[in-house]
């Protein structure tokens, strides 16, 4: 098996060209055809991404199952695992299935939109496993194509201005990255991302048009890799292209979007800036740590003001993303460690809310919290699972929200006690307006007509919904099996980024001697 | 010698003398009814001669003193404009059969306007440039105008003649000064003198030489007739003036700024870089007013030109090689765009309009797909061909440390972006009346398909592009030493 990255990879793509070029018609045997078949490619991708996590070794902190071969210009295709980007992989293959399971009631271009979604995964795997910088930016921009189609073509009733800003935001951000990328090919000689981590780029200060520069180089260069992470993550305050695009896009859309895309600027920032631009971390990481204090309040705040569900939905994961960010520029540790299970809770928590409001916008074509009320009486299990997910949401000791919430703070507050403390002030306001939208949507009294006739989950529907209840409480009480498999090589990163700043700082302390 | 300077030229007389015998042989007898047969056979001859070129070149060898230069640097360019250049003609013979415009004169001052490419892209002296480009000019003048009861077609072409003179005055002005004080119209005499002097007249010389030629490869701000002549011509011609003549404008502007002016990079590279960065924007943000495809992919060129010279503006073999492989793809992403133009038409009459794509995608899902590609290509978003052109010439711009155009041009790309997604939201999120009817004919159909099989997948590992980057390399070495 010594290509099991790449046939996990390449798959979903096999798949999305055999549906494309042997699926004839429109007709519903056709579409549930298409439905299934997306269903079994993404299952069988998900068996066999389980081979890999099988043979992955938690105590090896380097590149495992690597794969190599020559390309142009000098570069490679080069794919690998590490520690960090493992688990996005598993997240990936374990939510496709999902996310097919969940546009069952599609019924406009079926076939084309499993074919975006088989694509859109093997451009996914693609991000978390490649080794080569230019590989990971061919992968990690062509998630843009399917993701515009997606939302402009299945998506709501703005979706056309929701889809350009998607796709112009992104892009703005990522070719900045992509002059960095040249700039590092150029520096170090190669695109190799093994052989940039240990590569030192310049840190010595200059001025640019007047602008004295700290850190130089690495500083410039960290900040455009900012630039397209920050609107990938999204930080506050670039984030508002994430509520636009969820509330226009189809539900199966905003579970990619918000469980899996959301997650490469995390990683993103983990595999680039902290590893290769140490220095530009250390200089630019204040900046950050405060921006994520700001987004957890602000969009907290913002997520209370909401009439539409989808776009609370989405306000709260930019918080919960500046929990992410927090916990990665704390670079210790815990914060790390944190930052990663947060995002993979994340996944399946975010992912579940919005299969929440799928399901009732499905039978009722609104998201207006304003429309609903009292839905516990006529959907019980509708209720618990709502339920759940937000308590989960909100971060309650024994799910998985909490422990990811929970190691973030800690390794902040290490680092810097006032961001700590603004950033705890999330949690309150997280459990303010999931609670508040859950009283709104399920409790009181029945009275809305429309609602009388309302109909519980159906099976496919609680089918769904179980494998991420399962996993939220799974981690919730037993997070070692995240921590284990992460642990040794978030070590590995936080040693070698202290060696790196002090090393840094030992020749400032000489310079101004 | 003679017989030597003659094997030397050799394709270049045989594709003159074809299209002297064609032309009389067709006077004479059939006229216009030849014109379908003279069309298949110029493009076979092109793919002959395109055969023969990449086959039997090999090394530099000079003709008749120097003034005509075979090089790699020119049979790269030579390939890939004798093949557009027969791409185009067989996927123009369908619409023009429909509208009544093929002429029998068509192909044949196509080749000779080839012919001017060819001893454009080999000139070693200005004045075989001169002549080359003037040949190339004159019969593209009257192509542009072939629908003679046409206003616009007729405009298009007298515009483009006027600026077109125009544009050869400031090179022949710059040329005049040139050899005033260099004493020598040879690229060789040039730069050896060069070597001795920089004078201030060689320098006044170079910039109007330079303005000429930014006028043929339409970049800003000398880009004013394209929009208008694109529009104005037939949609072949134009297909035809987007490819073969941009090529052989951006070959004979590296031409003479290395061969000619290599010694003085520092002075032209500040010229190329602002010609680029203009290019690039304004062709970025001038497009998004558009609303006629052929208009917008005139601005979509001018914006192409400028990433070509950010590539040139570099001033090594690299940025050469950037060039190179970014021309080869924009003639590839062209081609296909132009294929799916030619084939859009309602009660068989040609659409510009790009609203009229609404709804394309339901109607032709296959050919709305090879457009999402071309777009998305144009666009420069990764994974596809296109994205490959601009990092190369981005990194032959950063590494010769022009890092600052390397940025402003990804921000005009950005800006780019808009409205080639606008093309791919009329395709395929518009709901509107569909504009648009008729089957796509099957040379087009092989074509648009082609073309986006290419631009989609030549990028894989192990196709690598069909192996063009170390020819490209060897071609720009030839060039730069």
């Amino acid at each position: 098996m010594g290509n099991l990255l790449s046939l996990t990879t390449f798959i979903p793509l096999l798949g999305a060209a055999i549906l494309a070029l042997f699926l004839r018609g429109d007709d519903p045997a056709a579409q549930r055809n298409a439905k299934w078949f997306a269903l079994a490619v993404t299952g069988a991708t998900f068996l066999v991404s389980l081979f890999i996590l099988a043979q992955f070794n938690p105590a090896d902190t380097g590149f495992q199952m690597v794969e190599e071969r020559e390309w142009l210009l000098g570069l490679q295709y080069k794919l690998g695992v590490d520690g960090i980007s493992i688990l996005f992989v598993m997240l990936t293959t374990f939510l496709m299935p999902l996310v097919i399971a969940a546009c069952w009631d599609v019924n406009t271009r079926v076939k084309e939109y499993m074919i975006a979604f088989m694509i859109l995964e093997t451009l996914m795997l693609g991000v978390f496993m490649a080794l080569d910088l230019v590989l990971f930016y061919l992968f990690f921009e062509a998630g843009l194509i399917p993701m515009f189609l997606i939302i402009g073509i299945w998506g709501g009733a703005n979706r056309i201005y929701a889809s350009f800003k998607f796709f112009l935001y992104t892009f703005l951000g990522s070719v900045l990255m992509l002059v960095a990328m040249v700039a590092m090919f150029n520096d170090a000689g190669t695109t190799d991302i093994p052989t940039l981590m240990t590569h030192t780029f310049g840190s010595e200060n200059f001025s640019l048009l007047g602008v004295q520069i700290i850190g130089g180089a690495q500083t410039l260069m960290w900040i455009a890799f900012f630039a397209s992470f920050a609107v990938k993550m999204p930080m506050w305050p670039v984030h508002t292209w994430l509520p636009d695009a969820h509330v226009q896009a189809p539900t199966a859309g905003s579970v990619v979007l918000a469980a899996i895309l959301l997650k490469m600027g995390g990683y993103g920032f983990l595999r680039f800036s902290l590893p290769m631009f140490p220095v530009g971390s250390e200089v630019m990481g204040p900046l950050v740590l405060w921006l994520s204090a700001i987004a957890i309040v602000y969009t907290s705040l913002v997520a209370l003001v909401q009439q539409d569900m989808k776009k609370l939905i989405a306000y709260s994961s930019v918080a919960h993303m500046g929990y992410v960010t927090m916990g990665i520029f704390a670079v210790n540790q815990q914060g790390i460690d944190g930052a990663i299970f947060q995002m993979i809770s994340h996944g399946f928590i975010s992912g579940a809310l919005f299969l929440c409001v799928g399901v009732i916008y499905d039978r009722m074509h609104t998201r207006e919290i304003d429309a609903y009320g009292g839905l516990v009486n006529r959907m019980p299990a509708y209720a618990l699972i709502f339920m759940f997910f937000t308590m989960a949401n909100v971060g309650l000791p024994g799910t998985s929200g909490f422990i990811g919430e929970f190691l973030t703070l800690m390794g902040i507050f290490q680092v810097n006690t006032w961001v700590a403390m603004i950033a705890t002030s999330g949690v309150i306001l997280s459990a303010a307006y999931a609670l508040w939208l859950y009283r709104r949507v399920v409790m009181g009294d029945l009275i809305k007509e429309s609602l009388k006739t309302i109909q519980d989950m159906t099976t496919r529907e609680r089918a769904i919904f179980a494998p991420l209840v399962v996993m939220t409480l799974l981690l919730g009480v037993y997070p070692a099996l995240v921590l284990d498999i992460i642990g040794p090589s978030v070590t590995a990163l936080v040693g070698q980024y202290d060696i790196a700043t002090a090393a840094y700082e030992a020749a400032n302390q000489v310079a101004s001697n | 010698m003679i017989s030597a300077d003659i094997q030397t030229i050799l394709p270049e007389i045989l594709l003159s003398i074809y299209a002297m015998v064609a032309l009389i042989g067709a006077v004479y007898t059939v006229k216009d009814g030849a014109a379908g047969l003279l069309t298949w056979m110029t493009a076979g001859f092109f793919v002959l001669m395109a055969v023969w070129i990449g086959i039997n070149g090999d090394g530099t060898s000079t003709a008749f003193g120097g003034m005509f230069v075979d090089d790699g640097f020119a049979r790269f360019s030579k390939i890939i404009i004798l093949i557009s250049a027969a791409i185009v003609l067989l996927m123009s013979e369908g619409y023009m059969v429909q509208r009544g415009l093929l002429r029998f004169e068509y192909p044949l001052l196509v080749a000779l306007s080839v012919v001017g490419m060819m001893v454009m892209v080999s000139a070693g002296d200005l004045m075989a440039l001169y002549m080359g480009l003037e040949l190339q000019s004159l019969s593209l003048y009257v192509v542009a105008s072939l629908r003679r009861d046409s206003v616009k077609s007729t405009e298009a072409g007298l515009k483009y003649f006027v600026l077109g003179a125009l544009s050869s005055g400031l090179l022949l002005y710059g040329a005049s000064l040139t050899y005033g004080f260099a004493g020598t119209t040879l690229f060789s005499g040039i730069i050896e003198a060069l070597s001795h002097e920089v004078s201030l007249g060689l320098l006044f010389g170079l910039v109007f030489v330079i303005a000429g030629l930014a006028f043929k490869v339409s970049a800003a701000p000398f880009h004013m007739w394209t929009p208008d002549v694109y529009e104005g011509s037939p949609t072949p011609v134009t297909a035809f003036f987007a490819t073969a003549p941009k090529v052989a404008a951006m070959a004979m502007f590296a031409r003479v700024v290395h061969d000619a002016f290599g010694g003085v990079v520092g002075d032209w590279q500040q010229i190329v870089a602002f010609l680029s960065v203009v290019s690039m924007f304004l062709g970025a943000i001038a497009a998004i007013g558009q609303r006629d495809i052929k208009r917008l992919m005139a601005y979509s060129s001018i914006a192409h030109m400028g990433f070509a010279l950010m590539g040139l503006a570099a001033g090594t073999a690299f940025g050469v090689q950037a060039m190179l492989i970014y021309m080869a793809i924009y003639v590839t992403m062209n081609l296909g765009t132009f294929a799916l133009i030619l084939s859009m038409e309602k009660d068989g009459r040609p659409v510009t309009d790009i609203q009229a794509l609404q709804s394309y995608s339901k109607r032709e899902p296959l050919m709305a797909l090879v457009m999402l590609v071309m777009m998305f290509s144009l666009a420069g978003v990764p994974p596809l061909l296109g994205f490959f052109g601009k990092f190369y010439v981005l990194r032959a711009a950063y590494d010769a440390g022009l890092g600052w155009l390397a940025v402003a041009g990804v921000i005009a790309s950005v800006i780019g972006a808009f409205y080639y997604l606008r093309i791919v939201y009329y395709v395929y999120f518009g709901e509107g009346q569909d504009g648009t009817d008729g089957a796509i004919s099957p040379i087009l159909w092989l074509a648009a398909v082609a073309g986006a099989v290419i631009v989609g997948l030549a990028w894989l590992p192990g196709v690598n592009m069909f192996g063009i980057e170390p020819i490209a390399a060897a071609a720009a070495a030839t060039l730069v030493n």
